[in-house]
């Protein structure tokens, strides 16, 4: 057998044969790392999504596995989209996501803007304040109703203080026009933390040498927050509204234990409505053209806002 | 000492201080009423006007945990002295035990399906995220686009089909079906976490290992995974908190075997009434972890929250 240098032989392998022979190829390294989330990914996120928009055609109702399913084309939608109940429930909606929105980006800025005061202890009581975001929006939620009892509850006590009001005269989550505004409250009181994050996280962003050539020009206190600090925290305020809103727009868990929906349907959110068509009434076609149709809303109003959020993020 | 027209005065600070302490102790009142409430005897916890000071009870903690009878006089007296406190403080209500309640299980639940769906979603995840962080793989670049847009998806409208398919596959009120499910939730997220804590180490460590003779497999588990390792408890402590909190899909797939805590609490009901410091005994046990979790979390807490978006 002739001598072949050991060089030619390993220049002589083809690369995927040498690889193959250390180990395994990048290649397949990378498709045997990411096939099961793939895989996982498109059973639980993908799959339903289509099955969602398929049974929106249709008048399947799951609890009569007997029946035919038919299809009936667009009518789910027309019906849905002519119901005058639907736009009570995204009216209670609107309310809802408005003023959780309004509160919690003005009391988390400001909060943000206390902290970024750097006082001694601030990381401390930042994590208390960060406590309720954390929590089982269920279970807080059902401990509300707690608070909220006339008489004996602790919330109705403190205002009854402060305002002089007898502690029984009022129902917070018994009272129509009261209870739009219990599910705000405690809403913000679990979520201004988020938008207190961010905004802290964006306040911290801005370099001491702008404040500081802002100080050489004489620039007033005043101005320096209105030209400096809030065009610099802005995109971080919409990053946080973006999520507030996308959250809350599908505000399921804290509300359903709080109020039930009720008294009447004042604050029967959309994902209540859902669930009641879904899971109560069982009509499945109906409720999956629903479901679409919250989806392409969210989706349409986000994408039109992080366009927004992008143009000023570039200036 | 240096001066320096950015660095806040005393009587600022102090001002500061003081407003944000004042806003801290009103948005922790709540969860100490929680806590207090669950060692309140019933009658104290809804007296009024609300008791700050009371005298602490387990009343509530022993409803919470067991199945108790009313009890006339004749079955007190058959049934002896009792032998343990717990029993007493039963007694002392006018009921006897009559066994444990559904709550420990409940809270099982929740451990395994938390704890089972964390350790799948860190496997699948940090692998994926590997992969994602190093090599070119197809879909990379939407995969945050892909992410945001699961998250605007109502829970309950993903639930109907998860419902149909889970009844076919026979995984309703499965512990494995919902560690499937809270795992399929929470990839995604943690995937596009995991990603951005892995672009962070130097890519030179691993080039090196490979020179060095390691395989690929090697470099990943002896060389990125120790530098990953903070990272992917952070994340992993993201997916158990939301796993634990979760209350849609687990009221709405799971019913007995499988519940977890979240949609049992609310249901705990005493006699003649709610029993409050039953449901705030309940409420505390399950709550105070995630409190922990929050304190050993907060460098990273706004990286999870804002899905890798703000990175401070």
């Amino acid at each position: 057998m002739k001598n072949i240098p050991i060089e030619k032989i390993a220049s002589a392998t083809p690369d995927s044969v040498a690889r193959h022979i250390r180990g395994l190829s990048d290649r397949s390294i990378a498709w045997i790392f990411v096939a099961p989330t793939i895989f996982l990914l498109l059973a639980i996120n993908i799959f339903p999504l289509i099955w969602t928009v398929w049974l929106s055609f249709t008048n399947s109702r799951v609890n009569r596995p007997n029946r035919d399913v038919e299809w009936v084309g667009l009518r789910n939608y027309e019906r849905i989209l002519t119901d005058s109940d639907i736009w009570n429930t995204m009216q209670a909606t609107a309310h809802f996501l408005i003023w959780t929105i309004v509160l919690q980006v003005l009391i988390g800025f400001m909060l943000a803007f206390l902290i970024n005061k750097k006082f001694k202890g601030n990381d401390l009581w930042t994590t208390i304040i960060v406590f309720p975001m954390m929590l089982s929006p269920a279970v807080v939620g059902n401990f509300w109703t707690f608070l909220y009892q006339p008489q004996i509850g602790l919330f109705n006590y403190v205002i009854a203080f402060f305002t002089g009001a007898d502690p029984a005269s009022f129902s917070m989550i018994g009272d129509v026009h009261l209870a739009p505004w219990a599910i705000v409250i405690a809403d913000t009181w679990m979520w201004t933390p988020f938008v207190m994050l961010i905004c802290l996280a964006g306040l911290r962003s801005i370099p001491n040498s702008i404040y500081e050539a802002a100080e050489c020009d004489r620039a007033s206190k005043w101005r320096q927050f209105w030209t400096i600090t809030i065009p610099m925290v802005l995109p971080f305020l919409m990053l946080a509204v973006l999520f507030r809103g996308i959250e809350n727009f599908k505000m399921f868990d804290l509300v359903v234990q709080l109020t039930g929906g009720g008294p009447g349907n004042t604050t029967t959110l959309t994902s209540i409505d859902l669930k009641r068509e879904a899971f109560e009434k069982w009509r499945t076609g109906y409720s999956s053209a629903y479901a679409v149709i919250l989806f392409v809303t969210v989706f349409g109003l986000a994408s039109i806002y992080v366009k927004a959020l992008n143009k000023v993020k570039e200036r | 000492m240096s001066f320096s027209v950015t660095e806040p005065n005393k009587g600022t600070k102090w001002f500061a201080g003081v407003l944000v302490v004042g806003y801290a102790l009103v948005t922790i009142a709540p969860l100490l009423w929680i806590i207090a409430t669950g060692f309140k005897s019933p009658a104290d916890s809804i007296a009024y006007p609300p008791k700050v000071v009371f005298e602490p009870s387990m009343e509530g903690y022993v409803n919470l945990f067991t199945e108790r009878t009313r009890a006339t006089d004749d079955m007190l007296e058959a049934a002896g002295e009792p032998t343990t406190w717990y029993e007493e403080i039963a007694r002392d209500q006018g009921t006897v035990i009559s066994g444990p309640s559904r709550y420990g299980e409940r809270f099982l639940n929740s451990v395994i399906i938390g704890f089972g769906s964390t350790a799948l979603c860190m496997i699948l995840g940090t692998a994926a995220a590997y992969a994602f962080s190093r090599f070119r793989v197809p879909l990379k670049d939407d995969l945050l686009f892909f992410i945001l847009s699961t998250r605007m998806m109502p829970p309950i409208a993903v639930a109907i089909p998860i419902f149909l398919m889970f009844r076919n596959l026979g995984l309703n009120d499965t512990h494995l079906g919902m560690i499937l499910l809270y795992t399929g939730v929470n990839l995604s997220l943690s995937v596009w976490l995991l990603k951005g804590f892995i672009d962070e180490i130097p890519i030179e460590y691993e080039e090196a290992a490979l020179i060095d003779g390691y395989t690929r497999f090697q470099a990943f588990y002896k060389v990125v995974l120790p530098q990953a390792a903070t990272g992917i408890a952070s994340t992993a402590i993201f997916c158990l908190i939301f796993a634990w909190n979760e209350y849609a899909f687990a009221v709405l797939l799971t019913s007995g075997t499988a519940q977890t805590a979240p949609p049992f609490i609310p249901t705990i009901i005493g006699v003649g009434g709610k029993d409050w410091p039953a449901v705030a005994a309940g409420a505390t046990i399950f709550l105070v972890p995630v409190m922990v979790f929050t304190i050993l979390l907060r460098k990273h807490l706004l990286r999870g929250i804002t899905f890798g978006a703000v990175r401070k």
